[in-house]
């Protein structure tokens, strides 16, 4: 039974993705147990914690609607900073979660099976968090409707040649699709914790939400090819999605924004920080709900392992733009590159590098990239060297522009920074929400990667009547077998 | 295992006969047998989607794409239909290009193809399941909660033709299935 006791991957030879859970039932109870077990204190204190933050954004955004966008520290040069920071921050965010529910789904990575419901979570409350701003941004939010095509008495329209236009149909298409790819996911779980209910009203509430699932095959036949489809419409949504967020930027005629390689370098950015934010998350929540056994080490140095090459990516567009700057020749291109790395934001420019670019370099060692306290602190500095990057796009290409008469620093007031500072108490309180009262891990697919879901794994010692021992005996005796042949299917399935 | 006691029980009529299995693989040679023997009813109710099953118990493939390029159709068409509007109802003239520069338009174009066609995935899938239906007869079982638990439900309907309520309740215990009850409509 050595690979009983191995967390992480070994070429040819891979881990268990579930560790210490006998059977099937075991897998229910440990994720049904944090639902259904009474309220801890921590969770209460950490709860009160967002909410209190939460109202910070309230009232900030309350302070807003009273008294206009002037409360923020923008100016003529510099009209969009914080706002748009925080919005293609929290996005990029809830990018990682959209990949490892649709993408890696797609290219059968069974490791998924246990974050992906906490990161689905994650992505919808991300998308939340930036939908304020655009929303607050326009100032009278009362209008924020004109951002939608409504037919009016004067023919007018929403410019549908703007990229800010094509932001409204990518963002709002985006979070719908999260939201029924999420809700889709969970339905068998609600099932399972309906059919487990102690009382009455915990029996009808999730019975409405379950819809009556009853785990028929005939309805999971379609039921799989439904979460194949949305997988396979989530993929090039995602890319798009971000891909229309950099033509915002891209699309303009902005010394330092007008380059063609800002759809690929955003999206490889936003999955970057979105899997540094899961692994942030999933390192305090595996503990603090005891799911060591479901999110193990390999699932984390996984996710390390593509935090260190989406991390090498951005690092190659930062050099890359920079080397464009150069050899397109242009004059003010030129300018707002030296003017990032030397000017007045040298300092932000260089935080980015160090986060983003070296920080994540140290993955490259095993025992970092299995090692739970550094690997949350690399992820928290990715996190910060994220916003950076937005930050440095954004400011540093508008604050010095074409003519130096109207150049200036800006500065945030209180209110951008208890705006963003707010944005966290919002995305933490459903976070925190959610993992109290919805399945944080995705019972059944767990048990579907589970190696005793095979039903072709140990067929002929299936013939004596004493099931029940059986079953239990099949995972502790047997199990390395198991483990062996659904190794190899996962071996196959990775090519 | 005993017959449920039910007052009434001549009174109503039977759905199915229903057993279950502790492993996927006894599940999965159940359908087997049940397919080779002539059953052509009969479903299992499973906590996560047995993989293969499908070919055990010999059901063709889910018609879901069909709805789901439908609805994507209509997406791509109801797009080009309002750019299209809007850039004739409102003409925007910039460097003297065509009213309705469709090149500009492809974003809106892929955002609501993707949205329709995701709203018929969330709406086909649910409708072919005929879901939502908060009762069913195999959730009468004494021990379903366990269907999406740790247990591997067969359900044999009253409605197949090969359907005897002693001989088909015989063969399901013969195949090792335990509870082997008559649940009623």
């Amino acid at each position: 039974m050595t690979t009983a006791v191995m967390t992480e991957d070994t070429p040819g030879k891979r881990a268990t993705l579930v560790l210490g859970h006998r059977d099937f039932h075991a897998v229910t109870e440990t994720v049904a147990g944090i639902v259904e077990k009474k309220t801890t204190p921590s969770w209460v204190v950490l709860f009160s914690l967002a909410v209190s933050v939460l109202l910070v954004l309230l009232g900030s955004l309350g302070k807003l609607v009273a008294d206009g966008i002037g409360i923020w520290g923008l100016n003529n040069t510099v009209f969009w900073a914080w706002d748009i920071t925080g919005f293609v921050f929290w996005i990029g965010i809830g990018h990682a979660g959209t990949l490892i529910s649709a993408i890696l789904f797609l290219f059968r990575q069974k490791w998924r099976t246990s974050i992906n419901r906490a990161a689905e979570a994650m992505t919808i409350f991300a998308v939340m968090a930036a939908g304020i701003y655009p929303v607050f941004h326009v100032g009278r939010v009362w209008f924020a409707y004109w951002l939608f095509p409504i037919p009016n008495q004067m023919s007018m329209w929403p410019n549908f040649k703007s990229p800010l236009l094509w932001d409204v149909f990518a963002i709002s298409t985006y979070a719908t699709v999260s939201v029924l790819f999420w809700y889709v996911g969970l339905v068998p779980d609600l099932a399972t914790l309906r059919d487990r209910a102690k009382t009455k009203t915990r029996q009808i509430v999730l019975g409405i939400f379950a819809l009556g699932w009853r785990g028929s095959h005939r309805n999971w036949l379609t039921y799989e090819r439904a979460y194949l489809i949305l997988a396979g419409l989530s993929t090039p949504l995602v890319l798009s999605v971000h891909t229309i967020v950099s033509f915002d930027f891209a699309v303009s005629i902005m010394p330092g924004w007008h380059t063609t390689i800002f759809p690929p370098y955003f999206v490889a950015g936003a999955i970057f920080s979105g899997f540094a934010m899961v692994v942030s998350l999933m390192v305090m929540a595996r503990k603090a709900f005891g799911l060591e056994g479901l999110i193990t080490i390999r699932h984390l140095e996984n996710m390390n392992k593509i935090i260190l090459v989406t991390g090498t990516m951005v690092g190659y567009a930062y050099a890359m733009e920079y080397f464009i700057a150069w050899y397109g020749g242009n004059e003010y291109e030129g300018f707002a590159f030296r003017n990032r790395a030397f000017g007045p934001y040298k300092w932000a420019y260089w935080t980015m590098w160090s986060c983003n670019v070296f920080s994540p370099q140290l993955f490259w060692f095993k025992r970092i990239r299995t090692s739970i306290p550094a690997m949350f602190v690399i992820s928290i500095f990715v996190n910060i060297g994220m916003w950076f990057e937005r930050f440095v796009i954004i400011t540093t290409s508008l604050h010095r522009d074409f003519i130096p008469s109207s150049w200036t620093y800006f500065r945030p007031s209180l209110f951008d920074i208890s705006t963003f500072l707010g944005s966290f108490g919002l995305f933490f309180t459903f976070f925190l929400l959610f993992l109290r009262f919805l399945p944080a891990v995705a019972i059944s697919e767990v048990k579907g990667v589970m190696p005793a879901a095979n039903p072709h794994a140990g067929h002929d010692d299936h013939d004596h009547d004493d099931h029940g021992a059986e079953a239990s005996a099949d995972s502790s005796d047997s199990g390395a077998s198991h483990n062996d042949s659904a190794n190899e299917d996962e071996e196959k399935a990775n090519g | 295992m005993d017959e449920p006691h039910r007052k009434d029980e001549h009174e109503q009529k039977a759905y199915a006969v229903m057993g279950y299995f502790l492993t996927p693989g006894e599940l999965m040679r159940a359908c087997e047998k049940l397919n080779a023997a002539g059953y052509k009813h009969f479903d299992a109710q499973t906590p996560f989607p047995v993989h293969g099953l499908e070919r055990a118990m010999g059901l063709p493939p889910a018609k879901l794409p069909w709805v789901v390029l439908i609805c994507g159709a209509l997406g791509l068409l109801s797009a080009t239909a309002l750019t299209y509007y809007v850039s004739v109802d409102y003409p925007l003239t910039i460097s003297g290009k065509p009213d309705f520069s469709y090149q500009a338009y492809i974003p809106v174009m892929f955002e609501l193809t993707v949205l329709f066609a995701a709203f018929g995935t969330f709406f086909g899938v649910w409708a072919m399941n005929k879901l939502p239906m908060y009762s069913h007869p195999t959730m009468s079982h004494p021990s379903f909660p366990r269907a999406t638990d740790d247990a591997f439900f067969i359900t044999v309907e009253a409605r197949d033709p090969k359907y005897h309520k002693v001989r088909t309740k015989g063969f399901l215990e013969e195949l090792g299935a335990r509870e082997v009850l008559e649940v009623m409509e």
